[in-house]
């Protein structure tokens, strides 16, 4: 079950050099590319008129040019940080829980933002002309307290707490988490459709309030799951091992849950529940490269964020002018390729 | 799904007509009568339901429905109805039913004095339901066997989905109007309402034809195609609907993206989303990028009533009523 026998650890420049012309390449299709064409070479001169010093005339027109910088760029700049923060996530489960399967709405926080989102949708009309949106926030502080609920009923277990019991307290408080919000759906049916809608996430209201808003968060906690990747390594050998090596395995599993249960927590309360990402991301890298987490968590951060920029383009351009979810694109897009990866890897995740 | 009853709607109507105005000589039912018909091709006007009507008296009692669950026969006049249909409850009160009325579901907030009870309109219940002994259910939503369940304890039920269009709205109302003994006042009130609308839309001038419009449902630009009932019945307006051609499977609820619509710049916006999620012409000026958008700056964001917008009960005449207004504003403006 556990994610290999760290091998080749060390992170060669070239897979780095790689996924970041990933990310690059995707960024500057996801500003090209839209229901509205623009010009390429206009973005590009719109883009340097930004610049001190510098005034190109593009033509564009006024609208065009809130299309390229309102609703565009926030849209793209937002699903990188969505994809890096879910892929990083699903790679710090993987690891603490020393299962594949881990994603980062193990443990409720998916669950937990439903419910919150729910709450919100059915209960927050009466809410308008406040200053803070109920619906992220309500979204952000389910996540945390469905994670904070199955970590406390994981380790008030009288025997034997290990991370199979948290995981196992993780699924009780989804379950539950679940069908209470199915129950607030069902009560209050008009806002079933809303409901739905932000369950299978969606990028498409965002701006960059939204940014502002998940870039701090995103940031601390990219930064603590890249600074302390070795001590995934080190757990991948198992508790009683990783204990004997000096560290103490509950308390960095509780460290990694908290950053990567708030970096989740976070943009999922912008983008609704983007699901795949976190598991395919870092198994894609696992077979391409290294199952060294060392290797895997940067490289999952840099390709997460072109992988779900990617996705938000097949989201806006498929049914053009209209929009799918993008939840629906990584799953339509992300099995697949990810069977393919699969069937073609050398199989270092077994 | 409808095809099956227009003709025996028509029927009832062409009746409901002259009964009308043996009693009261008012001459706007006729006019129904031309109206209803005319998008029918066939007329079912036969001599045994002509006698059936004539020979009873107290309206007609026992009715036969020929609602689109089937044929449902009324022996006589019902007392105790149960809708499960906002816009049933809307058009049994506008029909002068309401006394009729025990129970309507949590969503029936129109009129005010409707009897409002815990019963969903979404999730219902058989034995929720025949508690208040109805001897009459309106549904407009069966996720499961509500109708089969109904029937099989002798409960006569009346299954009126969503409307696609204008008339099946209409027809929708007058079955309501035979089932409950008011086929006169449900005449008069497709007369009445065909009559508001026309006359409301004759106040435009073919100006209005250059305008186009975004129709929003939700806050994450969910809108309707011409396709919809509400796009029908904006459609004398003349304007162009902005979410035409982005629904290719025709399924008339397409999600548009912020982009479009801002390209497309609509002169008019609908927002059909005022109570459910507190959309407003703030809100929208406030989203990023809208602020170019010509009906932002020029006040054209109309806030619609989405209870009205999101039924077909009469208050379609009101809100046909709001979008003409907005846009003679928006032509005053431009003059």
């Amino acid at each position: 079950m556990n994610a290999g026998r760290p091998s080749a650890t060390r992170l060669h420049w070239w897979w780095v050099g790689g996924a970041a012309f990933a990310l690059f390449a995707a960024v500057v299709a996801g500003v090209m590319v839209g229901p509205i064409s623009i010009a390429p070479i206009d973005v590009i001169g719109s883009m340097a008129s930004r610049l001190p010093f510098i005034d190109v005339d593009t033509g564009l027109t006024e609208r065009s040019e809130a299309i390229l910088w309102e609703i565009r760029m926030p849209r793209v700049v937002l699903a990188v940080l969505v994809g890096s923060m879910l892929s990083a996530a699903g790679a710090s489960y993987q690891g603490v829980f020393r299962n594949p399967l881990a994603d980062p709405y193990l443990l409720g926080a998916g669950a937990g933002a439903g419910l919150g989102a729910t709450i919100a949708i059915a209960y927050g009309s009466s809410t308008v002309g406040w200053i803070i949106d109920p619906l992220p926030l309500a979204a952000f502080v389910g996540a945390l307290g469905g994670v904070a609920l199955a970590y406390v009923l994981g380790y008030t277990v009288r025997s034997g707490r290990t991370s199979v019991t948290l995981i196992l307290a993780g699924v009780a408080v989804a379950a539950f988490l679940t069908a209470l919000q199915t129950f607030l759906q069902q009560r209050e049916s008009d806002t079933l459709r809303e409901v739905y809608g932000w369950i299978l996430g969606s990028l498409n209201t965002a701006g960059w309030d939204e940014v502002l808003l998940v870039t701090p968060y995103v940031l601390v906690c990219l930064v603590a799951v890249l600074v302390g990747r070795r001590l995934l390594d080190v757990l991948s050998v198992g508790d009683t091992e990783a204990g004997t090596l000096g560290i103490r395995p509950g308390r960095i599993r509780l460290i990694f849950v908290i950053f990567a249960t708030l970096g989740t927590a976070a943009v999922v309360a912008v983008s609704g529940l983007i699901g795949f990402v976190g598991i395919i991301v870092p198994h894609t890298v696992r077979l391409a490269t290294s199952a060294s987490y060392r290797v895997v968590v940067p490289l999952s951060i840099l390709l997460g964020g072109a992988f779900l920029v990617v996705a938000d383009i097949i989201a806006r351009v498929a049914v053009t002018p209209a929009e799918i979810p993008i939840g629906v694109v990584t799953a339509i897009i992300g099995a697949p390729f990810f069977a393919v990866v699969l069937r073609t890897s050398k199989g270092v995740v077994s | 799904m409808f095809r099956g009853f227009i003709p025996l709607v028509v029927a009832v109507s062409l009746i409901a007509a002259a009964c009308g105005s043996d009693s009261s000589g008012d001459s706007s039912p006729p006019a129904t009568l031309a109206t209803t018909s005319s998008s029918s091709p066939t007329t079912s006007l036969t001599p045994e339901e002509t006698t059936t009507t004539t020979e009873t008296v107290d309206d007609g009692f026992p009715v036969s429905i020929d609602a689109p669950n089937g044929e449902v026969i009324i022996e006589s006049r019902p007392e105790s109805v149960v809708s499960l249909s906002p816009t049933s409850t809307e058009v049994l009160f506008a029909l002068g039913a309401g006394d009729q009325v025990v129970a309507v579901d949590s969503m029936s907030n129109f009129p005010g004095n409707a009897p409002v009870t815990d019963l969903s309109a979404f999730t219902p219940s058989v034995e929720a339901i025949a508690s208040y002994e109805p001897d009459l259910v309106f549904l407009s939503f069966d996720p499961g066997d509500i109708v089969a369940g109904l029937e099989a304890i002798g409960i006569p039920v009346i299954f009126h989905g969503t409307a696609f269009t204008v008339d099946d709205a209409y027809s929708q109302w007058e079955q309501v109007g035979a089932a409950t003994g008011h086929i006169a006042e449900s005449a008069a009130l497709v007369a009445e309402t065909t009559a508001d609308i026309e006359s409301a839309f004759a106040s435009l001038s073919e100006g209005s034809e250059a305008f186009t419009y975004y129709y929003e449902l939700d806050p994450t630009f969910y809108s309707v195609t011409s396709v919809t009932f509400i796009g029908q019945l904006l459609a004398p307006s003349g304007m162009t609907n902005i979410a035409d051609g982005s629904d290719p499977e025709g399924f008339g609820y397409p999600q548009l993206t912020a982009e479009y619509i801002i390209d497309s710049d609509p002169s008019l916006v609908f927002l059909a989303d005022t109570k459910c999620c507190g959309a407003s012409a703030e809100t929208v000026a406030d989203r990023p990028g809208w602020d170019t958008l010509t009906a932002v700056m020029g006040g054209s964001v109309v806030e619609l009533d989405d209870d009205i917008a999101s039924r077909w009960g009469p208050r379609i005449a009101d809100l046909v009523e709001d979008v003409v207004v907005s846009i003679l504003e928006l032509e005053l403006v431009n003059a």
